[in-house]
């Protein structure tokens, strides 16, 4: 994170929360199953979704609505067919808790230098 | 995946001697002094586990548990542990292990004390939202306490 993105952090915090719904859309292994298809096959119907699987087409249906909800996946209707497609920004943002991670370590390794330095001996 | 996305890293130029931050490294209770755990009557050693309570305002009902890999003495200190595993109730002793290293230097005006945490792309994406409930709470008061522990130093 470079200094003028941190410092806009710590000026104006966002509500990290709101990215929960993304990894509880994720908690899932057919769900995170789906994504992998649509991030390698681009966008796909739910008949080639379920191809090769033992899974119904009402419940891909079911799980391909919770990603959308939480804005991972988006459909899109091709003549007449409807097709289903990755929505990468979502995730970007979740990338982002690496960046948190990186956070509390700056935070742990300033209390240790302010711990050393003021107790030298 | 991207190996930008598996570690952190981080330097700090402490001004101290090596000596000195070894210590504070390497002795479990004064460790836990300034990452907010209680390692008190504790010991880090190769090969073993090492438990204490989160003292960190908030946490404390959390405990940490970190594997020690490697001791080099006054050079290097790894541990393997779950990042974030902060919910008491899940059992994190099957997931993937993160490896944490210190690694001292002396250098001109103190010791350079590098920090790196790898193998995060090994986390699952479902387990990160944890880092995010986390951080969600507290994390501007963790900001005002750098700001604080910087401007004195």
């Amino acid at each position: 994170m470079s200094v003028r993105r941190k410092a806009a952090a710590a000026a104006k915090p966002k509500p990290l929360q709101i990215y929960a719904p993304v990894f509880a859309a994720l908690g899932d292994e057919i769900r995170l199953k789906l994504i992998a298809a649509l991030c390698v096959g681009g966008a796909m119907s739910i008949t080639q979704l379920t191809s090769g699987t033992d899974i119904s087409r009402q419940a891909i249906t079911k799980h391909l609505g919770v990603l959308a909800a939480a804005g991972l996946v988006r459909d899109v209707k091709v003549g007449r067919e409807r097709l289903w497609e990755f929505e990468p920004t979502q995730l970007d943002e979740a990338r982002r808790t690496l960046e948190l991670i990186g956070q509390q370590w700056d935070h742990a390794l300033a209390k240790l230098k302010f711990a050393v330095e003021s107790n030298p001996a | 995946m991207n190996t930008s996305t598996d570690r952190i890293e981080r330097k700090i130029l402490i001004k101290a001697s090596r000596g000195r931050v070894w210590r504070a490294v390497s002795d479990a209770e004064e460790l836990g002094d300034w990452f907010g755990v209680n390692f008190k009557g504790k010991t880090f050693e190769a090969g073993k586990h090492i438990q204490g309570k989160i003292t960190y305002p908030g946490y404390e009902h959390l405990t940490m548990d970190v594997l020690i890999e490697r001791i080099v003495p006054e050079q290097l200190l790894s541990w393997r542990w779950h990042p974030a595993a902060i919910d008491p109730k899940v059992d994190y002793s099957q997931e993937p292990t993160t490896l944490v290293v210190f690694e001292l230097q002396e250098v001109d005006g103190g010791t350079m004390l590098t920090l790196v945490e790898s193998g995060l792309d090994k986390i699952p994406l479902a387990r990160r939202a944890d880092v995010f409930r986390m951080n969600s709470s507290g994390w501007d008061q963790q900001m005002e306490n750098i700001k604080k522990h910087v401007g004195k130093t």
